[in-house]
C-alpha cells in the first residue's frame, strides 16, 4: 500500500485521466465503425444466423398437434397406440379445422410418409360426425391408415421440434420408420449427383482459370507500364460489365447457329447437320464460368508476381540454372502465396455460382446453388434449401481450414 | 600464366530505343585475376555493360570475348560467369545454405562436394552456422556476404558486382569494400565492380574505367587516375578539383603558360590543350597548394579567406584566387598551424606540374 498513486499535474490520478482523455477517441472510433458493424450484423450475421436455425427448425407440426403428441410420449410404438392418442388427435384436428389451417400439416406429414395426404384430407372432412367416445374405432372407421402402426409412427416421428432430417435429405439419406438412417431409393438419389458435379465443375473452372491467368498475370507483371495498363484494362473490362451480359454473350455465342459452331463447321470439325452442342450442358457451364472468374485469379497472381523482383530470374540464370530451372525452383515457388489466393478464391466463387449455370448449363449443367434457388422459389421448402445452404457454407469453411492447415492464411495475398 | 586480354569488349555499341547509344564504341580489355571498376554517373552507360557482359544484355554492334571467345550466342546460365545483384537477389524462399547451393545443384556436383564448396564460401565472408537461416533473417550486411559468397561457391572465373554497396550504410560499406578486396586478393578471381562512388572505386581497384556519355573517358590504376587525369570530365569526378578557365599562350614542352580569364598569367603542365590559343580548364587538386611556401613555386598568388570550414582532421578554406571564388584548400590541423580567419590574404604556392592544362569545359 505504500506505492504512491501518480498524479497528472492537475492532480487527477493518471490513470484516470488517461482514460478521460482517450475516451473520446474511443467513442469515437465505435461511433465511426457502428454503421458498418450494424450493416453487417444485419445483412450478413442475421440471414445466415436465420438459415442455420430454418433449416433445423421443425416446430411448426409440434405447435399444431399439442395434444396427439402429448399423449404419445409413453407410448413405444410397438403396437396401436390407446385410445388417449386418437383423443389427442380428434382435439387437435378438430381446433385445426375450426382454424382451417390444417392444410399446413398436410404438406410436412406427407414429407415423412407419403399417404398423410388423403389421409388426414379425408378424416377432416368427417370429423364433424365424430361422436364422443371411442375415437380409436372410429377414426379407423373414417380411413384404415389410422390402424395401421406405420403411419402412426411416423406421425410420432414428427414430434420433435427440431430436425437433421432436412442435412440427411441433401445426403439422399433419410430416417426409416424406426429411425435407422438409410439411403434414399436408387432412383431418388440426386443431390449427391449434384454435390458431385458441383465439386467437379469449381475444380475444373479453377485449374482452367489457373492455367489462362497464371502467363497473363506473368505478362502484365513484367511488361512496361504503358502496356501493361492496357493488358489490365483488358481483364478488368469484362469485370466491369454485368454479370448477365456476359452470360448472355456466351449464349449468343456458344448457341447451335453462333458464331463458335460455325467456326467448328468452317474449319470442318463437325459436319454442319451434326453441329456440336455447347450449351445447356457441362461444356457451357465450364467456358463461361471460366471466363468470368478469370479477373479472381489474376488480379492476386499479378500483385504476387509484381513483388518477385526481376533481379532473381537473373541471379538464378547467372548463377547456371536453365531457364526452365530457375523458374520451376526460384519464380514458381515465390508465386505460391498467389496462387492459392487465386485458387480459393475462384473455388470458393465457383461452387456456389449461381446464374451462369443456371442460363448455359441447362440440365446437365446445373449446380447444387440451382436447386437451392429451386427449393427457395418454386418447391418453398425453405429448410431444406437453408439445409444446402449450410452444407455448402461448412464445405467452404473446410476447404478453407485444409488449404490454412497445408499452406497457411497468412501466406496469402488478395492484392 | 595471366591472359591479358581475359575479358574483351571490342568497338561494342548499345542502343535500347534505336535512337539513342548507351554505350558508344566500347573498347576495353581486362586481364585475368583484375579488379577492375565501371566509374561512372548514372546513365552513363556503366551497368549496360556489366549486362552485356552477363549475357542479359545483347550488344547492338560489336563483340564481347571471354577468355578468348566471343560470348554473345552464349546464354547466360551457360557463361559461367558469378554476379552479385544490387539488392542482393537472394532468393528469399530458400535458406543461406540453400541459396549458395543452388549454383552447385542445378552443376549437378554431388552432395558431399557441394557441401564443403559452401562451407568454404561461407567462411570465406565469415558466416559460418547462418546455413540454416532465411535471407530475410540476416541483416544487410549478412545478406551482402551470402551474395557475394554465393556468386564465388561454383568457383566462376570472373564475378560481376553491380553496386553492391549501395543499399548499406557507411561503416558497413568500407568494411565491406576491405572485405572484397581481401577476398580477391586471397582468391585471385576477376571481379568487375560497377559502382558511381568514387571511394568505393578508389579502395578496392587495381583499375578504374571512368564512363561517361556511354565511353570509357579513362582506363588507369586509381593512383594514376586522381594524380594524372586526362580530361576535365575525370579531373572534375574523382576527388576534389579547383579550376580555372583560361587560353594558352605560350607551350614549350613540359611546360605551358596560361592567360587566364581574370588576365593573370600562370605556368601550367599541357596535356590536353598544348597548342598556342586553344582555350584550356586548367585543374589543380587542393592539397597540391600551399599556403606560405618557403622555397619559390612554380606559381605563388595571393588569396582572400572566404570561409573557413572545419572538418574534424582537417580544415577547408574557400578562398578568392586569380578570379575564382571557389577554390578550395585543404589545411591540415597540426598544432603549429597559422592562424586562419576569414578575410585574411595569403599567399598561395603550386608547382606547374600539378596544375593539368585540359580540355576546356
Amino acid at each position: 500500500m505504500s506505492q504512491e498513486q501518480i498524479l497528472s499535474s492537475d492532480g487527477i490520478p493518471l490513470e484516470e485521466s488517461l482514460k478521460k482523455a482517450e475516451r473520446k477517441n474511443k467513442l469515437k472510433a465505435v461511433l465511426l465503425v457502428a454503421p458498418l458493424f450494424l450493416f453487417i450484423l444485419i445483412i450478413y450475421v442475421f440471414p445466415i444466423g436465420d438459415m442455420l436455425f430454418r433449416s433445423v427448425d421443425d416446430r411448426m407440426i409440434t405447435k399444431m398437434l399439442p395434444k396427439t403428441f402429448n399423449a404419445m410420449e409413453n407410448w413405444d410404438g410397438k403396437d396401436l397406440p390407446d385410445e388417449e392418442v386418437y383423443k389427442g388427435l380428434y382435439d387437435d384436428l378438430t381446433y385445426l379445422k375450426k382454424n382451417k389451417t390444417y392444410g399446413k400439416i398436410i404438406a410436412r406429414l406427407n414429407y415423412e410418409k407419403s399417404g398423410f395426404s388423403s389421409l388426414i384430407k379425408k378424416t377432416v372432412r368427417k370429423i364433424n360426425k365424430f361422436e364422443e367416445g371411442n375415437y380409436k374405432k372410429q377414426f379407423i372407421k373414417v380411413h384404415k391408415r389410422w390402424g395401421k402402426n406405420e403411419y402412426l409412427v411416423a406421425l410420432k416421428n414428427t414430434a420433435p421440434n427440431w430436425s437433421y432430417a432436412k442435412y440427411l435429405k441433401g445426403m439422399d439419406r433419410k430416417f426409416d420408420q424406426d429411425r435407422n438412417i438409410i439411403q434414399v431409393e436408387e432412383d431418388r438419389r440426386i443431390h449427391k449427383i449434384l454435390w458431385l458435379r458441383t465439386l467437379n465443375v469449381a475444380f475444373w473452372v479453377t485449374i482452367f482459370c489457373f492455367v489462362l491467368a497464371y502467363p497473363i498475370s506473368h505478362l502484365l507483371a513484367t511488361l512496361p507500364m504503358k502496356y501493361s495498363n492496357l493488358l489490365m484494362i483488358c481483364v478488368l473490362l469484362p469485370f466491369w460489365t454485368s454479370l448477365l451480359v456476359r452470360t448472355s454473350s456466351w449464349m449468343v455465342l456458344l448457341q447451335q447457329q453462333g458464331p463458335i459452331n460455325d467456326l467448328i463447321v468452317w474449319i470442318g470439325l463437325a459436319a454442319d447437320d451434326n453441329r456440336p452442342e455447347l450449351m445447356y450442358n457441362v461444356i457451357g457451364t465450364f467456358v463461361a464460368m471460366t471466363q468470368i472468374l478469370l479477373p479472381f485469379m489474376v488480379l492476386p497472381l499479378y500483385s504476387v508476381m509484381k513483388t518477385i523482383s526481376p533481379s532473381l530470374m537473373r541471379a538464378g540464370k547467372s548463377l547456371g540454372g536453365t531457364p526452365l530451372v530457375s523458374f520451376v525452383k526460384i519464380y514458381f515457388p515465390l508465386t505460391i502465396p498467389g496462387i492459392g489466393a487465386g485458387c480459393l478464391l475462384v473455388f470458393i466463387l465457383a461452387i456456389g455460382y449461381y446464374i451462369t449455370p443456371a442460363l448455359v448449363g441447362g440440365a446437365s449443367g446445373s449446380l447444387i446453388s440451382n436447386t437451392i434457388a429451386y427449393h427457395m422459389k418454386s418447391s418453398l421448402d425453405w429448410a431444406f434449401a437453408s439445409a444446402l445452404g449450410t452444407m455448402l457454407l461448412v464445405g467452404v469453411l473446410a476447404i478453407y481450414w485444409v488449404y490454412n492447415k497445408l499452406v497457411g492464411i497468412d501466406n496469402i495475398k488478395l492484392g | 600464366m595471366a591472359n591479358d586480354h581475359f575479358v574483351r569488349f571490342e568497338n561494342v555499341d548499345k542502343s535500347y530505343d534505336g535512337k539513342q547509344l548507351v554505350v558508344k564504341g566500347l573498347d576495353l580489355d581486362i586481364a585475368e585475376g583484375e579488379f577492375v571498376t565501371m566509374l561512372g554517373p548514372s546513365g552513363s552507360g556503366k551497368t549496360t555493360c556489366l549486362m552485356m557482359l552477363a549475357g542479359f544484355e545483347t550488344p547492338t554492334n560489336g563483340q564481347i570475348y571471354l577468355d578468348n571467345k566471343v560470348i554473345s550466342d552464349i546464354p547466360p546460365h551457360k557463361r559461367g560467369i558469378g554476379m552479385v545483384f544490387q539488392n542482393y537477389a537472394l532468393f528469399p524462399h530458400m535458406t543461406v545454405y540453400e541459396n549458395l547451393a543452388f549454383p552447385l545443384r542445378v552443376r549437378k556436383i554431388p552432395k558431399d562436394e557441394a557441401d564443403k564448396k559452401v562451407d568454404k564460401a561461407l567462411s570465406m565472408v565469415s558466416l559460418q552456422g547462418f546455413e540454416s537461416r532465411m535471407p530475410m533473417q540476416l541483416s544487410g550486411g549478412q545478406q551482402q556476404r551470402v551474395a557475394v559468397a554465393r556468386s564465388l561457391v561454383f568457383d566462376p572465373k570472373l564475378v560481376l558486382m553491380d553496386e553492391p554497396l549501395g543499399a548499406l550504410d557507411k561503416n558497413l560499406r568500407e568494411s565491406m569494400q576491405y572485405e572484397i578486396k581481401h577476398i580477391h586478393e586471397s582468391i585471385g578471381v576477376t571481379v568487375v565492380y560497377v559502382t558511381h562512388d568514387q571511394t568505393e572505386a578508389l579502395t578496392m581497384s587495381n583499375r578504374i574505367a571512368v564512363f561517361n556519355d556511354g565511353k570509357v573517358q579513362q582506363l588507369s590504376s586509381p593512383d594514376e587516375l586522381y594524380e594524372r587525369p586526362v580530361n576535365s570530365f575525370v579531373a572534375e569526378f574523382i576527388g576534389e578539383n579547383n579550376t580555372f578557365a583560361g587560353e594558352v599562350i605560350d607551350s614549350s614542352g613540359d611546360q605551358c603558360k596560361v592567360k587566364l580569364n581574370s588576365g593573370t598569367e600562370i605556368l601550367a603542365n599541357p596535356i590536353v590543350a598544348k597548342a598556342k590559343g586553344e582555350k584550356t580548364t586548367v585543374s589543380l587538386r587542393p592539397e597540391r597548394a600551399i599556403i606560405d611556401p618557403e622555397t619559390a613555386m612554380d606559381n605563388n598568388h595571393k588569396g582572400k579567406i572566404e570561409e573557413v570550414i572545419y572538418h574534424g582532421d582537417h580544415t577547408r578554406l574557400r578562398l578568392d584566387l586569380l578570379g575564382n571564388n571557389q577554390f578550395i584548400l585543404k589545411v591540415p590541423n597540426s598544432s603549429n598551424r597559422i592562424d586562419i580567419k576569414e578575410g585574411r590574404e595569403i599567399n598561395i604556392g603550386w608547382n606547374s606540374v600539378d596544375c593539368r592544362a585540359l580540355d576546356p569545359k
